[in-house]
């Protein structure tokens, strides 16, 4: 407790704060495992955060086709750089996970399901369009009829405290996709940098959140700091230079045999980075792995990708054994099919994908070919 | 006789259903009735093709000799089917073998006397290539499933 | 969030193979029983995913009595690392089953009508639960008709039962194989050809349809049922893509929209036909 009679924190409830590493010593105090993010490889990653220091303060990153660099930007800055090659479904949803093991008995076998610690986890700096991405990756892991128990465990289990974007890169696009670059919901807490203040607003988005305000010395918010808020989502806003088409669904439903498809095949290496960054693909593969005894073996759960060459074999062969295939597979399942299948769009605008292909296609730009393509045919 | 009999007979096979009175009086010359026992050898690999059977009653089976084993059955035929095209194209000889399994029954009709019959009425053998054609086309077209080897071992 | 309570839908359930005999040079098939508990109920056209231990999982059709769903039978050809393990698995052996899933032949609901299957190759193993659900309640349908197509005589699975049908009078069954030895006294052809003229007399409107086997055989005979004029909501397919995971999660078995582990494999062929017209969907 502060022993300052403050206004107790409550789910709606804003402050002032000026330095979100007290929050960050506040989670570590109260024995959360902070994630968040950190340079590495010239790279903003998400990776634990073991005191504020660890935040890569100050740096701005330049996003575009196939072009990712960070730079030092404004002095102090603390959330100035966007997403980076890394989303948050790395811890929820790991590359490489065990599902159980097994050993051999007279009998047969014993089958052992995998035992997991998940420490209680902050999530620190998740980016609307992450939120909305993770909100995505709950309706996959849920379909109704059947649920990822690891992955539920871990989500509930997890804290997420939010930034709201000061700015965007050229590469994100997530106002025309409805999922930024402010969160109203999904967060626990949420932070505004607003670096004309030299100040933060502070959000509390839930009891839990609200629980960990408590325990930091805060303002109550004057009348600029929340205009200075809504003015910075509303900057990072309209700064947005790519847009997602109208009615893109459907276009590309209606258009699956479109000749465009083999013009963006031509420059597509099938490298399947665009999966790999993705914060919302949830393709995966099972390994069965064996000790040299032969008596233990384990079945593990690893990343795959559409893009592979035998990502779709059946009897002797892959269904799709060209790269057009693959690509058309990629982008209409992630902006059409994943509707019928979730009820929402796959993607969330972050523009990864755009900034980590190795040669630039852009998923905005070649969903904008589609619909003047039609157009111009009369389709 | 058998003339009257063969005209009516023959418009009742699918395939000169389509034809009218004259021309099946025309055909008529060319048609004999036909009947085999279970096993016998209709036509062998390599004779000339003298006729073209059109199935009435009974299965037959078309088959290819081979030296190291017994033959193998590529296709079976059955009432409503036409046994024998290699009359149609030189040098009119039978690429296969053709068994009776079971009795048969059927209306053969004399190539030589149909292809001439053709010659003199071009409007008869426009006809008779319309209507063999089609049944042809499905022949085709069910080999080429056999072929694929559907239900064959695949890789795993 | 009840689901996230309920069993880790990855973990395998132990069985045991209770009998297992040979059907074919390259097929065999298990009776299998579970090491706790009952065995789950299932509707025809399931498939459960079956493990055998420390060699790999793959999605097997179920081809026992829906009726009868303590003897779980499964009928496997041996095509790669998994099925070659399961088809070497002997009485006695355990071996994982994750299941049933995916949707059903809908036989149930077409009573009253010409029911004829479609089946070629192995695809009869996933129609044989179907086949038996209607010799059950025969007499609720209009007729039954089985059109069978292998590759030779001895790759007829199933043959004694076949016979058996065969030897009903209120069941239809054309057999033929691609090739076959002079002794062989049956058809050799096509399936194509004998639905031809297993549907010469019925009424098509009311005749139901329920295609298994290779899809290029289901394919061909789905025109002959269309120019038949068998209606397009009564033609049944079952597909098959690459599954991992059976619930939904791994994304293999996309198809357009569909997953197929739970959306099919079972389809009804006029809301997976445009799809199916098209290349490397």
């Amino acid at each position: 407790m502060t022993g300052q009679s403050q206004i107790p924190a409550d789910i709606g409830s804003q402050f002032v704060i000026e330095d979100p590493g007290a929050l960050v010593s506040a989670l570590l105090d109260d024995g959360w495992r902070v994630l968040g993010p950190r340079l590495r490889d010239d790279a903003i990653v998400y990776d634990k955060i073991s005191t504020p220091g660890d935040l890569p303060r100050g740096m701005i990153d330049e996003q575009d086709g196939g072009h990712y660099r960070l730079r030092m930007g404004r002095e102090g800055s603390w959330f100035d750089y966007v997403v980076g090659p890394q989303s948050w479904k790395q811890w929820l949803f790991p590359a490489r996970q065990k599902l159980w093991s097994a050993e051999k008995a007279s009998d047969g076998f014993e089958l052992r399901p995998a035992a997991e610690e998940w420490p209680k986890t902050a999530f620190f700096g998740v980016r609307a369009c992450e939120i909305a991405a993770l909100e995505v990756q709950d309706r996959v892991f849920d379909n109704g009829e059947f649920a990822d128990p690891g992955y539920h465990r871990r989500r509930a289990g997890t804290l997420i405290v939010a930034v709201q974007c000061a700015r965007s890169a050229a590469t994100c696009f997530c106002a025309s996709m409805n999922t930024g670059p402010r969160a109203d919901s999904g967060f626990d807490i949420a932070l505004t940098e607003l670096a004309d203040e030299a100040a933060f607003i502070v959000e509390c988005g839930s009891k839990r959140g609200a629980a960990i305000l408590d325990r930091l010395v805060m303002r109550v918010p004057e009348q600029r700091h929340l205009q200075a808020a809504a003015a910075v989502s509303q900057a990072a806003a309209e700064s947005q230079t790519r847009r997602m088409v109208e009615d893109i669904p459907n276009l590309l439903r209606e258009n699956l045999e479109h000749p465009h498809w083999d013009v963006v095949a031509d420059a597509c290496l099938s490298c399947a980075n665009c999966t790999l960054v993705c914060p919302t693909c949830f393709c995966s593969d099972v390994e069965d792995v064996n000790d040299l005894t032969g008596d233990h073996t384990e079945r593990w759960r690893t990343w795959d990708s559409c893009f592979t060459a035998d990502f779709s074999y059946v009897h002797g062969g892959s269904v799709r054994r060209s790269t057009k295939s693959r690509y058309r597979q990629w982008l209409t399942h992630k902006l059409s099919t994943w509707h019928d299948q979730f009820g929402s769009s796959g993607c969330v605008g972050c523009g990864r994908c755009i900034a980590w292909c190795p040669v630039g296609i852009d998923i905005t730009a070649e969903a904008a070919e589609f619909a003047t393509c039609t157009e111009q045919s009369g389709d | 006789m058998r003339i009257h009999g063969i005209e009516e007979i023959l418009s009742e096979h699918p395939v000169f259903k389509a034809f009218d009175k004259e021309t099946l009086e025309l055909l008529g010359g060319c048609a004999r009735n036909e009947h085999f026992r279970a096993g016998d050898r209709i036509f062998a690999e390599g004779d000339s093709a003298d006729k073209v059977f059109l199935l009435r009653k009974g299965d037959v089976a078309v088959e290819i000799a081979t030296s190291e084993r017994a033959p193998i059955i590529v296709e079976t035929l059955h009432p409503g089917d036409v046994l024998g095209w290699s009359w149609m194209v030189p040098p009119y000889r039978h690429m296969s073998d053709a068994r009776a399994m079971t009795e048969i029954r059927a209306i053969s009709l004399g190539a030589v006397c149909t292809r001439q019959k053709c010659d003199e009425s071009p409007v008869l053998g426009y006809r008779m290539f319309q209507h063999l054609l089609p049944h042809m086309a499905t022949r085709v077209r069910v080999l080429r499933l056999q072929l694929l080897d559907l239900y064959g071992p695949k890789e795993g | 969030m009840s689901l996230v309570h309920k069993p880790d839908p990855m973990l395998p359930r132990r069985y045991r193979v209770r009998r297992a005999w040979t059907e074919l040079a390259d097929a065999t098939s298990m009776d299998l029983t579970p090491v706790d508990g009952e065995a789950a109920a299932f509707q025809p056209g399931q498939f459960n995913m079956l493990y055998v231990f420390g060699v790999g999982e793959i999605a097997i059709s179920i081809s026992g009595n829906p009726a009868e769903p303590e003897r779980l039978i499964h009928t496997t050809r041996s095509v790669g690392a998994v099925s070659a393990a399961l088809n070497s698995l002997r009485e006695g052996d355990m071996l994982g089953v994750r299941g049933p899933f995916g949707s059903s032949w809908p036989v149930a609901a077409e009573t009253g009508r010409h029911i004829v299957f479609v089946a070629g190759g192995l695809g009869l193993a996933p129609l044989r639960p179907a086949i038996y659900h209607v010799l059950e309640h025969r007499q609720r349908y209009a007729s039954l008709t089985l059109v069978y197509g292998a590759r030779s005589p001895d790759e007829l699975l199933y043959a004694d039962e076949i016979k058996a049908w065969k030897s009903r009078f209120d069941t239809e069954v054309d057999v033929t194989v691609d090739h076959a030895g002079s002794a062989w006294t049956g058809r050799v052809g096509v399936v194509t050809t004998c639905l031809d003229r297993a549907l010469a007399g019925l009424d098509p409107a009311t005749v139901s349809a329920f295609l298994c086997g290779p899809e290029i055989m289901m394919r061909f005979s789905v025109m002959n049922l269309a120019d038949a004029g068998v209606p397009p909501d009564r033609v049944w397919i079952s597909m098959e893509r690459n599954m991992k995971c059976a619930i939904g999660f791994c994304g293999h078995c996309q198809f357009g929209p569909d997953f197929v582990c739970r959306d099919g494999p079972v389809f009804r062929h006029d809301h997976v036909a445009e799809l199916l017209s098209m290349k490397e969907i």
